[in-house]
């Protein structure tokens, strides 16, 4: 597997924005009070990109990325992906959108516990239009030998790392993770996380992380702090760290 | 503390309110069956018995040709008897307007002034005839309804012969005809048949019986052997024409009221049984899932001091909650149905009145076992629950383990889709439950099973009666044997194609000790128009000599073909002969024994008589063949298939379609309460799963197949045992039919398989649309957020 070196230029303002999200604003309106997860958020990711996400709790991390990704929609704005308009589009076309662009890892793995590990991968070939082997999806995250095993039967590390593998095997145009790590340990966060940036400089998947750990941050391309709804800095970060030179 | 446990438990209720309303229906299904069935069972037998005692029913009934009054003094004085009344009891031809063919008139003579006697009369209508007019007469209820004949009017009839002209004064009902027959038919036909009671004076001298009875009823003394009574009658009037008394149990009309209130009793058993069964098991399901889901919740409980019991009542009084809101809507359905079921036997039944009423014992008895099932479903569940240790609330459930199992092991994994491996790894893994929600649905398959097997049974048994055995246009019945002749005089009333005579004689077949009263009917060995044809529809010819047997008979008297068997004649020279059983044939119709009719003949050893005829009519030339049959002395009785099948079309689509109908809907209402909770229950033990595969880019489609196919292949694997346990219920009906009255016949029509699964598996497409509603509000977001 021929790992390009670190610190691979990537140049945002000249690469085609793959999101395109303008003014989005999003709601809660609980009985009287209204709670406002995002107000007029204005952001472009591009093609490659590593972005790390980062915030207080409560900041509307998980609100952006789920609208992102064409799981919830905002309250009012626009998020177009590529030509698509993302927002407007109804329930079917956003399965759609799903099912062909965007990878998803989550917190708590969320593997189909019926399913061997390389068949909760092999799953998501069978919908998808282009995938790669099942298989080469598990090796890319290091489980090869661990293929046939039930998702109660592996660690959580090597549980999020097959959620990793089903979420990269249809080689989708974004990688959306939210807080990855969250019920990992240091030692097994810091394995996904490198296999997420590996993955990221290899497939050239455009990834984005949510994380409460700051550390992160030296992967990544950009880094992007959202507070009470709002961002607040947008970091950018010419010189990546690969992410065994990471100190955290 | 106890409030706030209290409030939970509301939002608990409101949370699983699908579910739980789905369990009170199932509930309220088996409770009103329960109350239906059994208020039904207990206003017919108290209405019965109330009837029987307040109208002197008797104890025991004697026909025979004539005997003097004193020989009836005599037998009043025998010991073990209490009471006697002798009658004169025949059957007339009458002649109603409006009604081309003839009716019978089952005429039963009473006191000249009116007097408590044993089978009493209550009269509904008019007054008891006048002591001082000979043509006055009471007819009864069903009779006068049907052809509305009232008091004032008159009809025709003709007494032994001669015509006569009754003045109807009174409509009237009596326990000996509750249900009013023509003997040895099943279906009541109030136009054709109707029973006239007319003072004794009046009646007697037609039939030759001034003086005489050729009836008797009789009433035991308490702590009477039945038995020597009916020995010493039978020894008393066997100079007098005796055919043998019977006892009740053997009268006709009770034993068709016995034999639906062994039927009400054994389906208001079975049904409401499988309900609860499935109450108790549906309440295993939801529970067990809600304390599976609440684990952490418990734990903390317990963790600030909630004590076990606290816990554990907090879950049962969930299930009860569910349970007696179910008892109270089925108690108060049952007793709607209830009511309808008593009105529906009424019209049947004809009681001076049909105690219907609730009683209390019912609602208690419904409310225990109902009560006993919710806390059968509760106990493993709430065990589970108070079993749960506080530090258990620090612990997330464990995930759902799985291994490579059957499929893997069959090799089976590698050719499957995956999301068939999702489905059947599930199954695998909850094979118990998987096991019972199947045995469920199939129970309600078989229900509709039982339910289109009625069907089944009657179109079978009208279309060998009808279209097989009965081919006559009418059946001429004579007042007494009459030589041969007389069916060649019978052939030359114009419009008689064809006379077919028969010969019925009265015996008592003895084998051992068994024995039994009949008529043995001797058949002409060239017939056409009746023919001895089994359930599967072959003719079986005459044998040339012995007896042909129907099944029922011959298993009554422990008889194989070869077998010897004693007939006592019951009339003529009334002497004892030995013949042997030729064959059996499983008729359709109750007990009877068959001959060729000169085999009989030569048997008997006389010269040869025949008791009637079966016709084939001119179909243009009907109304005046009638004509002339009625207005012939010697003709006492007629039957018309054609008008009886008719009626019993009519009656028989009622009766049964309303108790298909609910039939059908039992049966919908457990598939569908077991499918919306089995998947219900999926769905809260996977819905994060399904969740997580819509947020892969799944379609709701495509996670409704995994979801629901489960509950689809349970639903298909219900078919077969479904089928099979239909058909053990349909021969426990048929065992449980009096077979002396009508053999069912167990034959299935492919209506009954495809109705039976079809409609389940509709209800659980039904409840698996209901499901899919809810797989629409799955929220992708919340996943993402939480474990479980
Ligand atoms: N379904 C909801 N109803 C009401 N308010 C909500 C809902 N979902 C989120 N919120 C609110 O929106 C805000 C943003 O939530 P979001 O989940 O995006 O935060 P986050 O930055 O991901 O936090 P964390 O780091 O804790 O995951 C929070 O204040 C939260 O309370
Ligand atoms: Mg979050």
């Amino acid at each position: 597997m021929p790992l390009e070196a670190a610190g691979t230029e990537v140049t945002p303002s000249a690469a085609e924005p793959v999101f395109r999200a303008r003014g989005l604003t999003k709601t809660y309106r609980m009985g009287e009070v209204e709670v406002h997860a995002l107000r007029r958020i204005d952001l472009d990711l591009f093609a490659g990109e590593f972005v790390v996400i980062l915030g207080p709790s409560g900041g509307g991390k998980s609100t952006l990325l789920n609208i992102l990704g064409g799981l919830d929609v905002p309250t009012s704005g626009e998020v177009i992906f590529r030509d698509h308009k993302l927002t407007g589009a109804d329930e079917t076309e956003l399965t759609r959108f799903r099912r062909e662009h965007v990878g998803f890892v989550f917190q708590f793995y969320n593997l189909i516990p019926s399913l061997t590990a390389r068949e909760n991968v092999a799953l998501v070939t069978e919908i998808a239009s282009s995938p790669m082997a099942a298989e080469e999806a598990l090796h890319l995250v290091g489980l090869d030998d661990r293929l046939d095993h039930f998702p109660a039967q592996l660690s959580g590390g090597e549980q999020q790392r097959v959620a990793i593998a089903r979420a990269i095997v249809k080689r989708p145009d974004v990688l959306l993770c939210d807080e990855p790590t969250g019920a990992l340990d240091y030692a097994t966060g810091k394995i996904v996380l490198d296999l997420l940036a590996r993955i990221n400089r290899d497939l050239g998947t455009t990834t984005v992380v949510i994380t409460h750990n700051a550390a992160i941050a030296a992967m990544a391309d950009r880094v992007i702090r959202i507070r009470s709804g709002e961002i607040v800095e947008i970091l950018h970060n010419p010189n990546r760290m690969s992410p065994d030179q990471l100190e955290w | 503390m106890t409030t706030l446990l209290d409030r939970k438990l509301l939002r608990d209720l409101l949370h699983l309110r699908g579910q739980v309303i789905a369990i009170m229906i199932v509930v309220a299904s088996g409770a009103m069956s329960y109350v239906a069935m059994r208020a039904t069972w207990m206003a017919l037998l108290e209405s019965r018995e109330s009837y029987y005692a307040e109208y002197r029913f008797a104890d025991i009934f004697a026909t025979l040709k004539r005997a003097p009054e004193s020989l009836g003094e005599r037998i009043r004085l025998l010991p073990g008897v209490a009471a006697i009344e002798m009658r004169v009891v025949a059957d007339i031809t009458l002649d109603i307007p409006g009604l081309n063919e003839p009716a019978t008139g089952r005429l039963i003579s009473i006191p000249r002034e009116r007097r408590a006697m044993l089978n009493d009369l209550h009269l509904l209508q008019g007054r008891y005839p006048d002591p001082n007019r000979r043509d006055e007469a009471v007819i009864s209820g069903a009779f006068s309804t049907a052809n509305r004949i009232v008091p004032g009017d008159r009809i025709a009839a003709i007494f032994n012969g001669k015509w006569r002209q009754l003045q109807i004064v009174g409509v009237g009902l009596s326990p000996e005809y509750i249900y009013e027959i023509r003997p040895g038919e099943i279906f009541p036909d109030p136009r054709r048949f109707g029973v006239i009671w007319m003072s004794r004076e009046s009646i007697a001298p037609a039939f030759d019986l001034d003086g005489a009875f050729n009836d008797l009823s009789l009433v035991l003394a308490p702590g009477a052997s039945a038995d020597s009574v009916i020995d010493e009658v039978d020894r008393l009037l066997d100079g007098y024409g005796g055919l043998g008394a019977i006892r009740r149990e053997e009268q006709q009309s009770h034993r068709f009221i016995s034999n639906e209130l062994d039927e009400l009793r054994v389906f208001g058993t079975w049904i409401p049984g499988i309900f609860l069964a499935v109450t108790a098991f549906l309440l295993h399901l939801a529970l067990s899932r809600l304390v599976a889901t609440q684990r952490d919740q418990i734990g903390t409980l317990k963790a600030f001091g909630f004590g076990n019991s606290a816990i554990g009542s907090h879950y049962l009084r969930l299930s009860l909650i569910a349970v007696a809101g179910g008892v109270a809507a089925g108690v108060i359905a049952g007793n709607l149905w209830g009511r309808s079921l008593a009105r529906l036997y009424a019209e049947f039944f004809h009681f001076p009145r049909l105690l219907y009423r609730l009683d209390p014992q019912v609602i208690v008895v419904t409310t225990l076992i109902s009560t006993g099932a919710a806390l059968l479903g509760a106990l493993g569940a709430v065990s589970r629950a108070v079993a749960i240790p506080p530090a258990e609330s620090m612990r997330p459930e464990p995930p759902a383990r799985f291994q490579a199992g059957l499929l893997e092991r069959l090799g089976l994994q590698q050719v499957l889709p995956l999301s068939t491996r999702i489905i059947l790894r599930n199954l695998e893994r909850t094979l118990v439950k998987s096991a019972l929600t199947t045995l469920g649905i199939s129970l309600s398959i078989a229900l509709l099973f039982v339910g289109f097997y009625f069907f089944d049974a009657i179109d079978h048994l009208i279309h060998v009666q009808f279209r097989r055995v009965l081919l006559e246009d009418v059946t001429v019945i004579f007042r007494e044997p009459r030589p041969r002749a007389a069916g060649f005089e019978l052939s030359r009333i114009p419009g008689v194609l064809r006379v077919e005579p028969f010969r019925g004689v009265a015996v008592r077949l003895r084998h051992g000790h068994r024995s039994k009263r009949l008529a043995i009917i001797g058949m002409e060995r060239n017939a056409d128009l009746r023919r001895a044809v089994d359930t599967r529809m072959r003719t079986h010819p005459m044998p040339p000599a012995g007896l042909l047997l129907t099944t029922s008979l011959a298993e009554r008297l422990d008889l194989r073909p070869g077998d010897q068997v004693t007939i006592e004649l019951l009339e003529g020279r009334r002497d004892t002969r030995v013949s042997f059983v030729a064959e059996t044939i499983d008729d359709l119709l109750g007990l009877s024994a068959y001959m060729d009719a000169e085999a009989l003949d030569r048997l008997i050893g006389d010269a040869g008589a025949i008791s009637g005829a079966h016709l084939l009519l001119d179909d243009h030339q009907r109304e005046p063949a009638f004509q002339r049959l009625r207005a012939s002395p010697q003709i006492v009785g007629m039957t018309i298939p054609a008008a009886v099948l008719e009626n019993f079309n009519q009656t028989m689509a009622r009766t049964i379609g309303t108790s298909t109908t609910i039939t059908i809907l039992l049966a919908c209402i457990l598939a569908f309460g077991l499918v919306y909770n089995g998947a219900r229950i999926a769905l809260s033990e996977r819905g994060r799963e399904l969740a997580s595969l819509r947020v892969l880019g799944f379609t709701r489609r495509e996670i409704a197949t995994m979801l629901l196919g489960e509950q689809a292949i349970l639903t298909l694997f219900a078919v077969l045992p479904g089928y099979l346990i239909g058909y053990g219920l349909c021969r426990l009906i048929v065992f449980v039919i009096d077979t002396e009255l009508v053999r069912l016949p167990l034959v299935l029509s492919a209506r009954t398989f495809v109705g039976s699964a079809g409609i389940v598996m509709i209800a659980a497409s039904l409840s698996g649309l209901l499901v899919n509603r809810r797989l629409k509000r799955l929220d992708l977001v919340e996943v993402l957020k939480t474990r479980e």
